[in-house]
C-alpha cells in the first residue's frame, strides 16, 4: 500500500513542477512579441540557412545588449586582396568589421561591403545593393563536412588495419560496419553494376553513403547542421555521380542514347523517331542526378522544418498542453528522422549505382 | 496551393499503393524479401520526389 502511495505522489508532483513550470514561462510569455508567428517562421528559416559560426544559444542582458554564445569560425573573404578574421566579430549583423582599409557587415545571412558606418541600401525586391566579396570561409556547413570527413578517414582506416592486425577478422567497431559495407558491396553494387565492372565503383558508393548518412545524423543533434539540407552540398554530390556515370560509360552506353535501335532498323526509318527519341535520351542524363540532388536537399530539408514547427508549437499553445504534446510529437518525428538519414543515404547509393550500372553495360551483340 | 495539396493527396496514394503491392508480393514470395523492398524504396523514393517538387514550387 505504501508503495502505490508513494508512486502516486511521486506521479502527482510531476505533474505539478510541470504544471507549474509551463506557467510561468506563459506568464513571462505574455508580455512578449505579438506577432510570434513571424517571430517562429524566421527563426525556421535562419536555421536552415548556413551561418558563420555554431551558436548554441542568445540571450538579452538587462541592458538590452544581445549576447550570443557560440563557437566563432574563420571568415575568409577575398575582394582584391584576402582578408581573414573571426566571426565573432560580425556580431550577427549588429556591428561592421573593419579588414584592412574596408568595411564588412553581415546582413540576412550574407557578407557586404559597406562604410565605416555600415550603411546596406535595398533595392525595390529588399535585395541589398552593396558589393558582395568572394566569401570562401569556413562555415558552420563545411567546417562539419571538414569534421566528418577526418572522423571517417580515421575511423575506416582503423578499420582497415584492424583486418590486417587480425588476420581478417573485424574488431571493435568494425563489428557494427562490416555488415553494412558488406551490403553495399553484395546488395547495392554487385546486382546493379554486375559482377565484373562492381569494384571500380565501391570506393565512391561507400564514402557517399557513409558521407550522407553521418551528415543527416549530425544534422539531427542539437547543433542544429543542416547540411545535406544544402542544394549546394547535394548538388556537388549529384555532380559526382554524374561526373562518375558519364566518364565511364561504355560505347554501349552511349550508343544506348544516341542510337537505341541499332542496326534493327533503315537509316531514314530511324530518323522521324529519333528526332523525338534523342532529345528525350539526352534530357535523361541530366535529370538523373538532378533528381538525386532534389530528392535528398528537400527529404532534409522537409524533416527539419517539420521538426523545427513542432518544437514552435510550444510557443504557439501556450497552455500547460502544449509543452507535452509538441515533445511527445517532436520525439516521434526524429525517430522518424532517424530512420529517413539512413534511408536517404541509401536510396542516394542505390541509385547512383543504377547509373553506374547503365554506364558500365555491355550488350551481347546480336 | 490547391494543386500542391492535390499533388500530395495523389503522392500519397501512390506511395500507399506501392506499399501494399509490396506486401502482397512478398506475402505470396517471403523468399524474394530482399529484392521485393530494394523496388518498393526505389518506387516510393521516385513518387516522393513529385510530391517534393510540388511543395518546393509553392513555397
Amino acid at each position: 500500500m505504501p508503495l502505490v502511495l508513494n508512486k502516486f505522489y511521486s506521479i502527482f508532483t510531476l505533474f505539478a513542477v510541470i504544471f507549474f513550470t509551463v506557467n510561468t514561462v506563459q506568464a513571462k510569455d505574455a508580455e512578449a512579441s505579438v506577432d510570434l508567428k513571424t517571430e517562429i517562421k524566421e527563426y525556421i528559416t535562419h536555421h536552415l540557412q548556413d551561418t558563420y559560426d555554431f551558436s548554441l544559444f542568445s540571450y538579452t542582458n538587462k541592458s538590452g545588449k544581445h549576447i550570443y554564445i557560440g563557437i566563432p569560425l574563420p571568415v575568409i573573404l577575398w575582394d582584391e586582396e584576402l582578408h581573414v578574421f573571426s566571426s565573432s566579430k560580425l556580431h550577427h549583423g549588429e556591428e561592421v568589421v573593419a579588414s584592412g582599409n574596408k568595411y564588412y557587415k553581415l546582413d540576412h545571412g550574407k557578407i557586404y561591403r559597406t562604410d565605416a558606418s555600415g550603411i546596406i541600401s535595398y533595392d525595390d525586391t529588399h535585395h541589398a545593393r552593396n558589393i558582395a566579396p568572394l566569401d570562401l570561409s569556413i562555415t558552420k556547413g563545411v567546417a562539419s563536412m571538414i569534421l566528418i570527413s577526418i572522423l571517417m578517414f580515421f575511423l575506416f582506416r582503423s578499420l582497415a588495419r584492424s583486418y590486417k592486425k587480425n588476420g581478417g577478422v573485424p574488431s571493435g567497431i568494425g563489428r557494427f560496419f562490416e555488415p553494412i559495407v558488406l551490403y553495399i558491396r553484395d546488395d547495392i553494387a554487385r546486382p546493379n553494376i554486375g559482377d565484373k565492372k562492381h569494384g571500380k565503383y565501391m570506393s565512391f558508393l561507400l564514402t557517399v553513403f557513409f558521407f550522407i548518412w553521418f551528415l543527416n545524423i549530425l544534422g539531427l543533434t542539437p547543433l542544429g547542421v543542416n547540411v545535406t539540407g544544402n542544394i549546394a552540398v547535394t548538388f556537388g554530390l549529384a555532380l559526382l555521380t554524374f561526373l562518375i556515370t558519364n566518364l565511364t560509360g561504355t560505347k554501349d552506353y552511349w550508343l544506348h542514347i544516341f542510337d537505341p535501335l541499332g542496326s534493327s532498323m533503315k537509316w531514314f526509318a530511324k530518323i522521324p523517331i529519333y528526332i523525338i527519341l534523342i532529345p528525350i535520351e539526352v534530357l535523361g542524363i541530366f535529370i538523373k542526378p538532378f533528381s538525386l540532388l532534389i530528392r535528398l536537399y528537400a527529404n532534409m530539408q522537409a524533416g527539419h522544418i517539420v521538426l523545427m514547427s513542432l518544437i514552435g508549437l510550444m510557443f504557439i499553445f501556450k497552455s500547460w498542453l502544449g509543452s507535452p504534446l509538441s515533445f511527445g510529437l517532436a520525439f516521434a518525428i526524429s525517430i522518424i528522422e532517424l530512420l529517413v538519414a539512413l534511408l536517404q543515404a541509401y536510396i542516394f547509393t542505390m541509385l547512383s549505382a543504377l547509373y553506374f550500372g547503365f554506364a558500365a553495360e555491355e550488350h551481347e551483340h546480336h | 496551393m490547391v494543386g500542391a495539396g492535390l499533388v500530395v493527396i495523389g503522392v500519397g496514394i501512390g506511395i500507399g499503393r506501392v506499399g501494399g503491392s509490396a506486401m502482397e508480393a512478398i506475402g505470396r514470395q517471403p523468399d524474394a524479401y530482399g529484392k521485393i523492398q530494394t523496388a518498393m524504396l526505389i518506387v516510393a523514393a521516385l513518387i516522393e520526389g513529385i510530391g517534393f517538387a510540388a511543395l518546393f514550387a509553392v513555397s
